[in-house]
């Protein structure tokens, strides 16, 4: 009974990994601009894909891999620079109509750019299952881990640690005064999008390798990284972290127990719990409005 | 408010309804006018919510699923009388858009656009995965639409059905928005502070808002059933009701025919465009972000003002 | 009698206390403003009053009936209304019909009357149509009675604000700053339209930085400081008020008399 825990905690940590890099995503661009990002699952898919065919096309492992973030850096970039700056001071609903928008035609582009079959990386180390305690864990699963801690503690010394960050910050806070303060927030936000897109991309290589890959998986995983957000309280960094771990545990946990049919619906029942009983999720502050 | 315009745009529609059978050469081109209408009486609906009211709602494909399952279900499974179904389905679709209406309807911005997200994928994997009632992925197959004996069949008198349940919709829509109720709707979109503080009651309008627009959706939804002879869950997807929207948008939000418009310009093209079927994502992807990032306002509000700009 | 009655209103934000243990009352008829320095919780102390937000202690008594905590839009239809410190129009509207939306409560607001359009909803229309053209007339602003609220200038919409409030034929209107971003000849025109409500009938209370208008038009005057109520009486009482002198113009200056420039 408790390799069975033990085998879906496993496995809710993996996928809660990649949650939560999706989240951190998702927070990192409405930190900057207040934007959320509908198309943020894309760049998952971009970078999982992209990867696929470099290998295919004959790069080795790593660098199809740094290739195909790069790939999506620059689709980050261009979704900002082309989707979101046009639309200047546009409402919330015209943005996420944009990013929407904007996650459809880049899932009808990867469509025809590379094709509708699913596809599976190889693991970065071999597949052979580790025995841990009564239940196994795949090695890709421990990179996954790995990875994620590493990009999360290097975005917390980014932005702690480094001006550029700083300047992020501030400009996520007080648009206004940031730019006052002669910080550039148009290339804050630029910049947070491009982050966001290699976030994403990590995220996607990293996983491609345990769930496959294929062009219509940016829709699902990005709502779920949304969840993830929300109930970790958008806006904050290591609630993006703490919902996609929890997201993935209690999805995991949910389809060992009580209906693996019914896994997809278990992110969204969450999405609607959160909003409807703790709009300002598990972490995030609470701020009042002047009318 | 121009009570003038409405009944002209009314008796253009009864017009162009009437005629466009002329200048169909078979069922195919009968069958894409039909479907267009049926969009365009969700649209219709929809949009006094997004448009108007100022909402948003990405689930909308959601009602019309569960009308179009609950018409296939009560008819094909109980054997109800089609009429009663589509009925029944609609005060069902009504009733639940009520209840989940009022605490989704508290929400604002991308936090109401995720709820109704969250609801419309919840109904769509509830559709696909209880398939001892309806069918699963393959979907259900529906008994044609019989009233007093009297079958609905073909596409000419579907054409018929349609074209007056829309002419009928689009009344009542001119109708509400020409009313208290419609300005009451608008001031919300407006600066819903103030609508309060003049004495409208923004939960309750944007109840109304919704619920109007579930029960349009469902009844859609029922006689898309009924006309197609088949329901499969693809209809109850998250990009349908993307589809949906974008058509409001397009078209034009806060205009009924801009909905309309959107509607028909909208479920012709991609029949139109048949061999570029795989273009089509990417087409929708860019249509919506062109159409937002260029003509917010939607295609029949932005000629309208281009055309009083001309003038002037 | 008295027509708005608050005992011991408080309300804070996270500790914050913008408004504290404030009491007083209004008398029907005639025009009555509060003022005080930037943060006084003058604006707040109006949202609480209209509902916007819930007072954390006290109460507030409309000619005699209790409102404390009630829906904003459950007080317009007794007889409360307000304009906005920061203008909140329907852009989306014309001037008109901005004003229409104002005379909501004494509109048939039933589903179907509306989509059917019953006998008696077209002629109600045009009739809410010619009071709405009427009021903005009153106010002013009858050049503007075709056009659409987006392209009006300042100065209108704040009259336009005030048109709307007054379509709703409330006993006791709040005006919060109606001479903001005014220059001075502007003023003048709200200083007579005020004057003009009040001989209508309804009872006015205005928050205001403008003294020559405050003290132009209105029979008492509420000192507001950092939350808390500091003087309420005559204009000329609460000129001489030395605490109210310290609060605007800091100790040094405690001895002189505020003055009113034109």
């Amino acid at each position: 009974m408790f390799d069975q825990v033990l085998q879906f905690l496993f496995s809710g940590i993996t996928v809660g990994a990649i949650y939560a890099l999706v989240a951190l995503g998702f927070t990192l661009i409405y930190n900057s601009s207040r934007i959320i990002n509908f198309a943020q699952g894309e760049f998952v898919m971009i970078g999982g894909m992209a990867t696929v065919f470099l290998l295919g096309a004959g790069l080795p492992m790593p660098l199809a891999a740094l290739f195909a973030v790069a790939l999506c850096t620059l689709v980050g970039l261009a979704l900002e620079k082309l989707a979101i700056e046009p639309a200047g001071r546009a409402s919330v609903v015209a943005l996420i109509i944009i990013t929407i928008g904007a996650s459809i035609f880049l899932r009808g582009v990867a469509q025809l750019v590379w094709d509708k079959k699913l596809h599976a990386l190889p693991p970065f180390t071999g597949d052979a299952p580790i025995h841990v305690a009564g239940a196994t864990i795949l090695p890709q699963s421990l990179w996954v881990l790995i990875v994620t801690v590493f990009l999360v503690l290097a975005l917390r010394w980014f932005f702690t640690g480094t001006l550029l960050g700083k300047a992020m910050l501030a400009a996520a806070d007080n648009r206004d005064a940031a730019q006052l303060v002669g910080i550039n927030v148009r290339r804050v936000q630029l910049l947070s999008f491009a982050l966001s897109a290699a976030l994403g991309a990590a995220a996607g290589i990293l996983v491609a390798p345990i769930t496959l890959t294929a062009y219509d998986i940016g829709t699902m995983i990005g709502l779920k990284g949304f969840a993830a957000a929300i109930l970790g309280g958008i806006g904050s960094g290591p609630g993006a972290i703490v919902g996609g771990l929890v997201l993935g545990v209690v999805e995991s946990f949910g389809a060992g127990y009580v209906s693996s049919a019914y896994k997809d619906a278990i992110a969204f029942v969450v999405i609607l719990l959160v909003l409807f009983l703790l709009p300002r999720g598990l972490l995030g502050g609470g701020s009042a409005e002047r009318v | 408010m121009c009570a003038r315009r409405d009944l002209l745009g009314l008796a253009a529609l009864v017009a162009v309804v009437a005629v466009l059978p002329l200048f169909l050469p078979n069922r195919y081109f009968y069958d894409v006018a039909i479907l267009a209408g049926i969009n365009a009486i969700v649209c219709v609906g929809l949009n006094l919510l997004v448009g108007y009211a100022g909402q948003i709602s990405l689930g909308h494909a959601g009602f019309f699923g569960l009308g179009a399952y609950a018409s296939a279900i009560l008819t094909g499974r109980y054997g109800w009388p089609p009429l009663a179904a589509l009925g029944t389905g609609a005060v069902l679709v009504g009733a639940l858009a009520a209840v989940i209406g009022r605490p989704v309807l508290r929400l604002k911005g991308h936090y109401l656009a995720m709820a109704t997200l969250g609801m419309g994928i919840i109904v769509s994997i509830v559709i696909a995965t209880e398939d001892r009632v309806t069918g699963g992925p393959d979907g259900l197959a529906v008994v044609p639409f019989q009233v007093f004996g009297w079958s609905l069949k073909g596409e000419e008198t579907w054409y018929w059905a349609v074209a007056a349940t829309l002419v009928v919709t689009v009344a009542l829509a001119l109708n509400l928005m020409a009313s208290p109720i419609g300005r009451a709707l608008r001031s919300i979109h407006g600066s819903e502070i103030a609508a309060e503080v003049m004495g409208v009651d923004a939960a309750r309008y944007k109840l109304l808002a919704f619920v109007v627009s579930a029960v349009l959706a469902g009844v859609a939804g029922s006689m898309a059933a009924h006309y197609s002879g088949f329901i499969t869950p693809g209809k109850v997807g998250f990009f349908h009701s993307i589809e949906l929207v974008t058509m409001v948008i397009f078209g034009g939000m806060a205009s009924t025919f801009g909905a309309l418009v959107g509607a028909a310009v909208l479920t012709a093209l991609p029949q139109a465009l048949t061999s570029l079927r795989e273009y089509e994502l990417l087409v929708f992807g860019a249509l919506l972000m062109g159409t937002m990032i260029f003509m917010p306002r939607g295609l029949v509000p932005s000629l309208a003002a281009l055309w009083r700009r001309g003038r002037a | 009698m008295t027509l708005l009655s608050v005992r011991e209103l408080s309300r804070s934000f996270f500790g914050l206390d913008a408004v504290q243990d404030v009491s007083f009352e209004i008398p029907a008829g005639a025009v009555h403003s509060i003022i005080g320095p930037n943060g006084a919780g003058k604006t707040t102390l109006f949202n609480v009053v209209t509902g916007l937000y819930r007072p954390t202690r006290g109460q507030v008594h409309l000619a005699g009936e209790d409102i404390t905590g009630a829906e904003p839009s459950a007080l317009a239809r007794r007889g409360l209304s307000r304009t906005f410190q920061n203008l909140q129009i329907f852009f989306n509207m014309p001037a008109l019909e901005n004003v229409m939306v104002g005379a909501h409560v004494h509109s048939d607001c039933r589903l179907a009357s509306a989509l059917f359009r019953l006998r008696g909803m077209g002629r109600r229309e045009r009739a809410a149509a010619d009071e709405a053209r009427r009021l903005m007339e009153q106010v002013g602003l009858g050049a503007y009675v075709g056009a659409e609220a987006s392209a009006m200038p300042y100065g209108a919409l704040k009259r336009l604000e005030i048109a709307r409030a007054l379509a709703s034929r409330p006993r006791l209107l709040l005006l919060d700053e109606p001479a903001a971003g005014l220059n001075p000849a502007e003023a003048v025109e709200i200083e007579n339209l005020i004057r003009q409500i009040a001989r209508s009938g309804v009872t006015v209370l205005l928050v205001e930085h403008n003294m020559r208008l405050v003290m132009a038009v209105s029979e008492r005057v509420l000192v507001l400081d950092r939350g808390r109520l500091l003087a309420d009486g005559t204009a000329d009482e609460v000129r001489a008020n030395p605490a109210v002198v310290r609060a605007y113009l800091g100790t040094r200056n405690a001895g002189k008399k505020m003055a009113v420039h034109a």
